[in-house]
């Protein structure tokens, strides 16, 4: 499975990105566009060595600001599942507001949070668990839901208290739900991050793209593109081992 | 077992005694009756089975017995106690066998025993004990989607004999199973049922298994169902798969296909 899995996705990615990186190579050279206007991909490749010290520099406070929000998101997002389930009526009350909130676009409210948070790492932790939190506490929600009503039943005949059901039945039936939704969330975590760094921050990728660009480098903003693309992928591939092993028993029963 | 007997024992204390039990239920805002006076009782340690054709309220029954729904007219009584709550006394076998695909056979088989507040370890300890008796020795730590449709019928039972009931509530245990795992079944659970001696009340839709099973059988009318035969059966035990041939097995074999079909 896993063999196979490895051979089937990348071999044909990877033929596809060297088809466009090579088209994109002699595009550049073709027309001889300015490298301030569009670099050719060898020329990011040089910027992306000579500058990997200071990109992993950086990244070290994006990734902190990431994982940060992405805990926090989805401690916050377990909770509520959690209460909502106890009581149905907080989840009545509470779930249409949760959804409602999704219609506000997080980047416009970035700036009340430099307002109120400052320029430490503080308001872009608040925007990747405010980016990280729906998908997660979404999932989590739906997953609890779908559990067999028959199989909570049988826990009452057992006289399991609601909490016990919680606990015994809905979290871990939810939980393949809930990794699905965390690997959403996984990849919008750098993407926060960098968001909230733009606002105003004096460290990390979102910093080093502004200077970047202000200072017409193109190569070096296609560079830290690459870096927060790999994190991302890093952090997927995280989420997924995580899941692999919290419920095996769920992969193998998909391998059916 | 002779007629009199089982007679003499569910007179002198059922553990389940249902009495005039109705149950409607409304479907597309008219109520639709279900069960319209079901009267029955099991005994202590008994077998008794209950007949009914597909969607005659057998399951609906079963859930008035658990708790999970209420009678709209009639009295349920556990174990001559009017007070006795059904989670103190009954242990319920749903149709479907319900096992959590997140636990292995091990754990699913102590669930009951993990909700009573028993420690894990000592409930863990018993259920190895009896991994043989049930057929499932050296399968403690294999996932429910890992074992044949017989083994996971047996792991359902288990956890339903694990959970220190005196009452078994068995809907269709072996509904789902090829005809030969079936056979097997049925004998594999009299000898279960003969060494633990716990009251089973059984449904099904298979006239012989009934038979061959039962100390006692209720068979119940379609829809608004209730009781059409009770009848004894007196075919001596233990009993061999061989006896679905003898005349007194026949005899009531068809005794029963009357009651099902009427003219
Ligand atoms: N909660 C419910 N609401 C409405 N109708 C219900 C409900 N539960 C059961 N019914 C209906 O009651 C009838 C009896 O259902 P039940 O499951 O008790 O039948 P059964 O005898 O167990 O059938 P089977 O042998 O197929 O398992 C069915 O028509 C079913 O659709
Ligand atoms: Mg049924």
């Amino acid at each position: 499975m896993i063999k196979r899995s490895v051979n089937r996705i990348p071999v044909s990615a990877l033929a596809i990105m060297a088809v466009l990186l090579v088209f994109w190579e002699a595009a550049v050279r073709v027309t001889g566009m300015p490298a301030w206007f569009l670099p050719p991909p060898s020329r990011v490749f040089t910027a992306l060595m000579e500058t990997l010290p200071l990109l992993l520099e950086h990244s070290r406070y994006t990734l902190l600001a990431a994982l940060t929000g992405l805990t926090m998101a989805v401690l916050v997002a377990l909770v509520l599942a959690v209460v909502m389930a106890l009581s149905p009526r907080i989840r009545q009350g509470v779930y249409p507001l949760l959804v409602f909130s999704q219609t506000i676009p997080i980047i416009t409210i970035a700036p009340l949070l430099v307002i109120w948070f400052g320029f430490g790492i503080m308001p872009k932790v608040v925007v990747v668990t405010l980016v990280c939190f729906f998908p997660v506490a979404v999932s989590m929600v739906e997953g609890m839901q779908a559990a067999d009503a028959d199989m909570v039943k049988l826990l009452q005949v057992m006289g399991a208290s609601r909490w016990q059901i919680i606990r015994l039945m809905l979290i871990p039936a939810a939980l393949p739900s809930f990794f699905a939704g965390l690997k959403i969330a996984g990849t919008y975590a750098m993407m926060g991050a960098v968001i909230g760094e733009w606002l105003g921050a004096s460290n990390g990728l979102g910093v080093f793209m502004t200077r970047a660009a202000h200072a017409y480098k193109a190569d070096s903003v296609f560079a830290a593109i690459i870096i927060i693309s790999l994190i991302s992928l890093l952090l997927f591939a995280l989420i997924e081992l995580i899941a692999r092993l919290t419920i095996p028993w769920y992969y193998n029963e998909r391998r059916k | 077992m002779t007629t009199r007997d089982s007679i003499n024992k569910f007179k002198s204390d059922p553990v389940v005694l249902l009495e005039g039990v109705a149950k409607s239920f409304v479907v597309g805002g008219r109520s639709l009756p279900i069960l319209d006076e079901v009267s029955v009782r099991v005994g202590q340690g008994e077998f008794v089975s209950l007949i009914g054709p597909s969607g005659c309220g057998k399951s609906t029954l079963f859930n008035i017995i658990c708790g999970l729904e209420r009678p709209d007219r009639g009295r349920v009584i556990l174990a001559g106690n009017e007070n006795l709550q059904a989670v103190d006394a009954v242990s319920y076998m749903p149709q479907k066998d319900l096992l959590l695909p997140w636990r292995t056979v091990l754990d699913n088989v102590i669930l009951a025993r993990e909700v009573a507040g028993d420690g894990r370890d000592k409930a863990r300890r018993e259920a190895k004990e009896l991994m043989p008796q049930f057929g499932l020795a050296g399968f403690e730590n294999s996932y429910p989607a890992q074992l044949s449709g017989g083994m996971r019928q047996r792991a359902a039972l288990m956890r339903t004999m694990l959970a220190h009931r005196n009452i078994l509530l068995l809907d269709e245990p072996f509904g789902a199973l090829d005809a030969i795992t079936r056979t097997k079944m049925q004998q594999w659970l009299l000898e279960v049922w003969n060494s633990f001696r716990r009251a089973v009340f059984f449904i099904t839709h298979d006239i012989e298994e009934a038979i061959f099973l039962s100390d006692r059988i209720y068979v119940l009318t379609p829809r608004s169902a209730r009781v059409t035969l009770h009848l004894n059966v007196n075919l001596p035990r233990p009993r061999r798969y061989e006896c679905v041939t003898a005349p007194d097995f026949l005899a009531l074999k068809k005794q029963i296909m009357q009651a099902l079909t009427p003219v």
